[in-house]
């Protein structure tokens, strides 16, 4: 599978396989990566959690099925939801063809901080690499 | 004595882990020297029966980019780049299947017919001319499935049966304990030699023909549920899709070639993903999912195949005839955004139900399933299923959702 990755090096990463995208304007916007995506095959249904919602870190939050499986996504820091991607409700094949721009929602962290404290690239390259194993 | 068994019991794990398996519980005596051994060969089998077993096409999947998964102990494709690309050629084009997992037994002998009589629940006396399959199930004598399977009549000493992957075994056994009693001088053989390779698809007849040129003549003719031989290969007008399609058994070592020659004439591969896609719009059970040993065929929608007219007993008629049928299965479409999934329960007005195989159809471009309901439950009734902390609504159709490419929904 990691050879297929060439993880973007300005996001951060989780080990439930979210990615996170700080914004300019202080949100974070959540996908998940390329691995995830590749092991769950076509997406066929997003589930988002609303706007308004506040979310623990590690929450059960928003759920991606794909024709073969279902799979939770988690909350990767603790915040408040501030936009779901509606897009995704017609076209969730978009997580298949660009995981990385197929963002699922974006949070306002109750700590900045705890973003930077998430995995970078390497790290989670590092995760992939030893699940493969 | 000891090691003359032992090395027997070698011989046969390398035929077939399972049957060594068998073979070690029906004869207790066989370790009574041989502990020392008998330890030693348990850890080698261990690590035999942990090894994914393979179908003579293993490096073709691989080759052609598989992602391979782990089916029931088989190392298989589950798709080769899109499960939903893979499932639309097949209603729009044609696309191959490799389904050398399942089993092929032939059985062969005098009175073969009048032992299948009584081992089938479906009455293989609607098969009168050469060729002829039939479609049904293999019961417990409480009306458990122990297997479903299609059946071919060859000649009157030569039925061939195909029969599921992980139930093989299983059932092979059934079927020698069964005549041992009534029809010991039948030869029951398992066909490990050979692979099964599926065409499927409104153009797999044309394809096939431009692979297989030698066949056109006497397979273009074929009607559904039909066989004919061919050299080596044994070609059914039968599938798994709802669309036209043959199933060819060949021998192992000719299906590497096959498979790429029917490449060459334009079919793509297909994964088990599609697989199970394609067969639960065409809606066909699949085993262990739809029914097991504790559901009956009545239950299961198989019904159409249970032959309760005639006066021919069988094993399971009786346990059919008097239990009351308190559950059936039905269609399922989701009304709502999202995807049924098996185990998922259903409420109705008149009790709970549950799905039995659930899953996203991309020929409607939504959620449909099987599902085992109360009797009373009629079609066209919403229900409501609980997926994960909601309850969505369905619609209670009759299936199938989808034949020859058209959505019937």
């Amino acid at each position: 599978m990691s050879n297929s990755d060439n993880l973007p090096g300005n996001l951060k990463y989780t080990a439930s396989h979210e990615w996170i995208n700080k914004e300019t304007d202080g949100t974070i916007a959540i996908g998940i990566t390329q691995h995830a995506q590749e092991l769950l095959g076509d997406m066929v249904f997003v589930e988002s959690p609303a706007v308004g919602r506040q979310l623990k870190a590690k929450e059960e939050c928003a759920v991606a099925e794909s024709v073969k499986a279902a799979a939770d996504i988690y909350a990767p820091v603790t915040g408040v939801v501030v936009a779901i991607n509606s897009e995704l409700g017609d076209t969730p094949e978009k997580i298949n063809t660009d995981p990385y721009s197929a963002w699922i929602f974006k949070m306002k962290p109750d700590n900045a901080a705890d973003v930077d404290a998430l995995m970078d690239a390497a790290a989670y390259q590092t995760l992939v690499d030893s699940e493969a194993h | 004595m000891a090691q003359a068994n032992l090395e027997r019991a070698v011989y046969t794990a390398t035929e077939g882990a399972h049957e060594f398996i068998r073979n070690l519980s029906g004869k207790e005596d066989r370790w009574g020297e041989a502990d020392i051994f008998c330890l030693a060969f348990f850890i080698f089998l261990k690590e035999y029966c942990m090894t994914l077993k393979q179908t003579p096409l293993n490096a073709a999947h691989r080759a052609m980019g598989a992602k391979m998964v782990d089916f029931g102990g088989w190392d298989m494709p589950l798709h080769y780049g899109s499960q939903l690309d893979e499932h639309h050629l097949v209603r729009r084009d044609a696309g191959m299947f490799d389904v050398s997992h399942m089993r092929v037994v032939d059985m062969s002998g005098e009175g073969v017919r009048d032992f299948l009589r009584y081992l089938l629940a479906n009455n293989v006396d609607k098969l009168q001319s050469s060729g002829k399959a039939l479609y049904s199930c293999l019961l417990r004598p409480d009306g458990g499935v122990i297997d479903d399977l299609i059946v071919y009549f060859m000649n009157e000493m030569w039925f061939r049966i195909v029969v599921n992957a992980g139930t093989a075994d299983n059932d092979i056994a059934w079927m020698i304990e069964q005549a041992t009693v009534r029809a010991p001088q039948l030869q029951i053989t398992s066909r490990n030699d050979l692979a099964m390779i599926a065409v499927q698809g409104p153009h797999a007849a044309a394809k096939l023909w431009q692979a297989l040129p030698e066949a056109q003549k006497l397979a273009e003719g074929l009607k559904p549920f039909n066989a004919v031989e061919c050299n080596s290969m044994f070609i059914a007008r039968t599938g798994y899709t709802g669309e036209d399609g043959f199933e060819i058994i060949l021998p192992a070592t000719a299906a590497p070639s096959f498979w790429q020659t029917l490449n060459d004439a334009g079919v793509k591969p297909i994964g088990l993903g599609a697989r199970d896609t394609l067969r639960l719009e065409a809606g066909m059970n699949l085993y262990g999912h739809d029914m097991d040993e504790t559901i009956n065929p009545l239950e299961a929608g198989l019904a159409w195949t249970v032959d309760l007219v005639s006066e021919r007993d069988f094993i399971g008629k009786a346990a059919l005839v008097t239990k009351p049928k308190t559950r059936k299965l039905v269609g399922l479409v989701l009304q709502d955004r999202g995807v049924l999934r098996d185990h998922q329960v259903v409420h109705s007005s008149h009790g709970d139900g549950e799905i039995t195989s659930g899953s996203f159809s991309p020929t409607l471009n939504q959620s449909i399933a099987l599902a085992r309901v109360p009797s009373a439950v009629q079609i066209g009734d919403m229900v409501q299923v609980a997926i994960r902390d909601k309850m969505l609504a369905a619609k209670v159709v009759k299936y199938p959702f989808v034949r020859n490419g058209k959505g019937l929904i």
